[in-house]
């Protein structure tokens, strides 16, 4: 029965719902306020506020547990956060709301005076043992105002102080979404301001399923290619192509937790390798060298400011992170495979004898039509292609040309437009901010430029 | 339609043959799905086709019909499949199907809830991503839709992947056999808070809920619901614009004729009398579509809460 499978496939690392020791997890703090990527080891740790806490509770533990930040004998650590005795706060307000709400704030003076604890009162509690908790209800009980407040407003007054002393950590699971949620939330421009709706449209568009072979030219440090590999499952290809001599680097690939067999078919490929070697579709070999040269210098200029920032965005304090940079998703074990190793000769002879099933290209400051004129003859006919840009004149003049070649039909430019709302009782209404672009897409399907009869 | 094995991919070497399901594309907004047969006939207004010409020969291929038009037979995706299939009921399209899949953090092996089934157009693009060892078992109390969606998936070749049932899920919500099983629901119904509950207790630990639906009463209402055993509740919208293309020339306002045709709305390529060179520059030309779709529905999302 297929549903027994799907439980053996669920020991495979890729959907284990408990985090072990060397997995890279996803750490939203605050209810998404700050969100940064780790790899729990023994010596990780992660700094929230000014407290420097240990991630070692969190190994071993279900995905989506909460901790909070509680100040102990040893100095700060990591708490499991129980769901149930936080209660709903909320749910126990519902009959509050429904009623008509009689307070307003037209007494109330924001003059920093309310409140009677002082910052050494509050250090004090903390060196008797209180909990976080314990200090936000203490902070309730000395301010002036909040009994005036209206209900919506002390709610607010909650959380911003519980967010402040009693700060809790959600363990995730990196998941395509997650990873580009929170690279476009902090650092956009590292994945070229790709935007998740634009990224899940980038699979489906391929039609990327088990058994593909597709050829994605990722110039976002690997989220893309990360994100056809998931939609995979450890069966078929997922080639990079470059220029010259070097692959582009797909350091997000490593976030995944991808298994052995997902990261072995992982390849890259040169773009000569791929092509018919008597020449006949491409352009002149020197012509090629030629321009491939100037893509890989660019190439080149990117790749060790990305390793670095890397860095940054993951937060970690510890040397474990910094040897990782060049070792596989495990430290533990050395025999690892690495995602992004070249690819074999009779895999590439594979590819060039059937095609390759779909085409990604994600090269947001590139000439986009130059890259299509070499990659989109490596399709079977029929086969799907998606090309992502930040700009819409690339685009637009791609699809010109390979409407005026007649390399494919089912031509379409479009652009996602996504917004998100805040429902709440009595105050349902759009988030008061929204990313205006999301980037634009470039699809159709090939067809062979020649009349059949 | 979704390769079970590493040979029944796309590839240059495989090629039409009798049973296979074809979409005949005759323009980007025309498009027909057809089960090919030896004696098969098509006819539209660029003639008659036989299907016997169509074997043998690649996907993608052009083919010409005896008056001499042409279509081209491309193989069918999901996304293709979406603009082809009967409506039965209203459709999900691929902006919202895109992000169902992706916020369902749906992965082949995953086991996938659906209700109601309707015309089978989100079920087929979840099969593509739980394929080859997942399943979708999706659940429609109209016993007609249920049985049309079967016989669809019957023939794009996908039932060893999605399960139709027919089953009242706001009534009865989701049978006990899936208790704990579940990666991701998926709820379009009317009352979706009517089924929250259940879909709460087949879900695995950290596992997602979607659901879809047109009026913002209902996400009201789906939300309080959710409150009690979910976390991560977001609530969006999402929309594809589209834009068209075209190749065209902007005359200089110094051009006389350029300007005088342009006032009359005249695309053609201008022809000029006094002695200048005839190739005027032309430019790539991009902008959004008139009217497009406003609204399809509002997407919550969920996660179960954790308990230890």
């Amino acid at each position: 029965m297929s549903a027994n499978n799907s439980e053996e496939n669920l020991s495979g690392s890729q959907n284990r719902r408990i985090t072990w020791d060397g997995c890279s997890v996803l750490l939203d703090i605050n209810d998404g306020d700050r969100v940064l990527f780790a790899r729990l080891t023994a010596g990780s740790k992660i700094k929230i506020g000014d407290k420097n806490c240990s991630l070692l509770p969190l190994i071993g533990c279900p995905f989506g547990s909460s901790f909070q930040v509680e100040v102990g004998a040893e100095g700060p650590f990591l708490a499991p956060l129980i769901p149930n005795a936080q209660g709903n706060g909320l749910s126990e307000k519902t009959d509050d709301q429904t009623m008509e709400e009689c307070r307003d704030n037209r007494a109330l003076v924001d003059n920093n005076t309310a409140q009677s604890l002082t910052g050494e009162d509050i250090d004090g509690m903390r060196r008797k043992g209180a909990t976080g908790d314990e200090i936000v209800q203490a902070l309730i009980a000395n301010s002036a105002t909040f009994e005036k407040k209206t209900a919506f407003s002390q709610e607010k007054y909650r959380i911003k102080k519980q967010k402040k002393y009693a700060p809790r950590v959600l363990l995730r699971r990196p998941f395509a979404r997650s990873i580009c949620e929170a690279y476009f939330k902090k650092h956009a421009e590292k994945i070229g301001f790709l935007r998740v709706d634009t990224l899940s449209l980038l699979p489906s568009l391929a039609n990327v399923t088990a058994h593909s072979n597709v050829l994605v030219f990722d110039m976002l440090e690997g989220i893309v290619t990360g994100s056809v590999a998931e939609r995979m499952g450890g069966t078929g290809y997922v080639c990079n192509p470059y220029c010259g001599t070097t692959p582009l680097p797909i350091s997000i690939v490593r976030m995944f937790n991808f298994s052995d067999e997902t990261c072995k078919r992982i390849l890259s490929a040169s773009l000569t390798e791929l092509q018919p070697s008597d020449g006949e579709n491409s352009t002149s070999g020197d012509q090629l060298v030629d321009e491939c040269n100037i893509k890989e210098q660019q190439n080149k200029d990117t790749v060790s400011s990305s390793a670095k920032d890397l860095f940054n965005m993951e937060e970690i304090s510890t040397t474990n992170m910094e040897t990782d940079n060049n070792v596989a998703a495990s430290p533990k074990c050395a025999k690892t495979v690495k995602a992004g190793e070249k690819a074999p000769s009779e895999t590439i002879k594979h590819w060039k004898e059937h095609g390759f099933s779909s085409l990604i290209i994600a090269a947001p400051n590139l000439d986009a039509w130059d890259i299509a004129k070499d990659l989109v003859p490596l399709l079977s006919y029929s086969a799907p292609f998606v090309i992502y840009h930040q700009y819409l004149q690339p685009l637009a003049t791609c699809m010109h040309n390979l409407q005026s070649n007649k390399m494919a039909i089912n031509l379409q430019v479009s652009e996602p437009w996504l917004r998100e709302y805040q429902v709440l009782p009595s105050r349902t209404h759009p988030h008061m901010q929204m990313s205006s672009s999301g980037g634009y897409l470039l699809s159709g399907t090939r067809i062979s430029s020649s009349d059949q009869n | 339609m979704l390769p079970t094995d590493s040979t029944k991919t796309l590839s240059f070497n495989r090629c039409i043959t009798e049973g296979d399901l074809v979409i005949v594309y005759e323009r980007h907004d025309v498009m027909k799905a057809v089960q090919v047969s030896e004696k098969g006939v098509l006819q539209n207004r660029f003639g008659m086709f036989k299907h016997s010409d169509w074997i043998g020969k690649p996907f993608g291929s052009k083919i010409f019909s005896s008056k001499g038009g042409f279509v081209y037979l491309l193989a069918p995706t999901p996304e293709l499949w979406t603009l082809v299939l009967s409506h039965r009921t209203q459709i999900l399209y691929i902006a919202d199907i895109s992000f169902v899949v992706m916020y369902l953090e749906i992965v082949p092996g995953c086991v996938v809830l659906e209700s109601g089934t309707g015309s089978g157009s989100l079920s087929t693009s979840l099969a593509r991503a739980v394929a080859p060892h997942g399943h979708v078992y999706t659940f429609d109390f109209h016993e007609q839709r249920a049985a049309s969606a079967r016989e669809d998936f019957e023939r794009i070749g996908l039932s060893s992947l999605v399960t139709v049932g027919v089953r009242d899920i706001q009534g009865e919500g989701f049978p006990d056999e899936f208790l704990g099983r579940a990666d991701s629901v998926f709820l379009d119904l009317p009352q979706p808070w009517l089924a929250i509950p259940s879909a709460a207790k087949m879900l695995q630990q950290d596992g997602v809920l979607c659901s879809f639906s047109p009026c913002i009463e209902q996400v009201q209402r789906s939300c309080e619901t959710l409150k009690s055993s979910f976390t991560d509740i977001r609530t969006f919208e999402i929309l594809l614009h589209t834009y068209e293309v075209r190749e065209g020339h902007l005359p200089s306002w110094q051009d006389g004729d350029g300007v005088l045709a342009s006032l009359k709305g005249c695309k053609k390529r201008q022809r000029s009398t006094n002695g200048q060179e005839n190739s005027r520059p032309q430019t790539v030309l991009a902008r959004r579509m008139g009217e497009t779709r406003g609204h399809t529905g509002y997407l919550t999302f969920a996660r179960l809460n954790c308990i230890r």
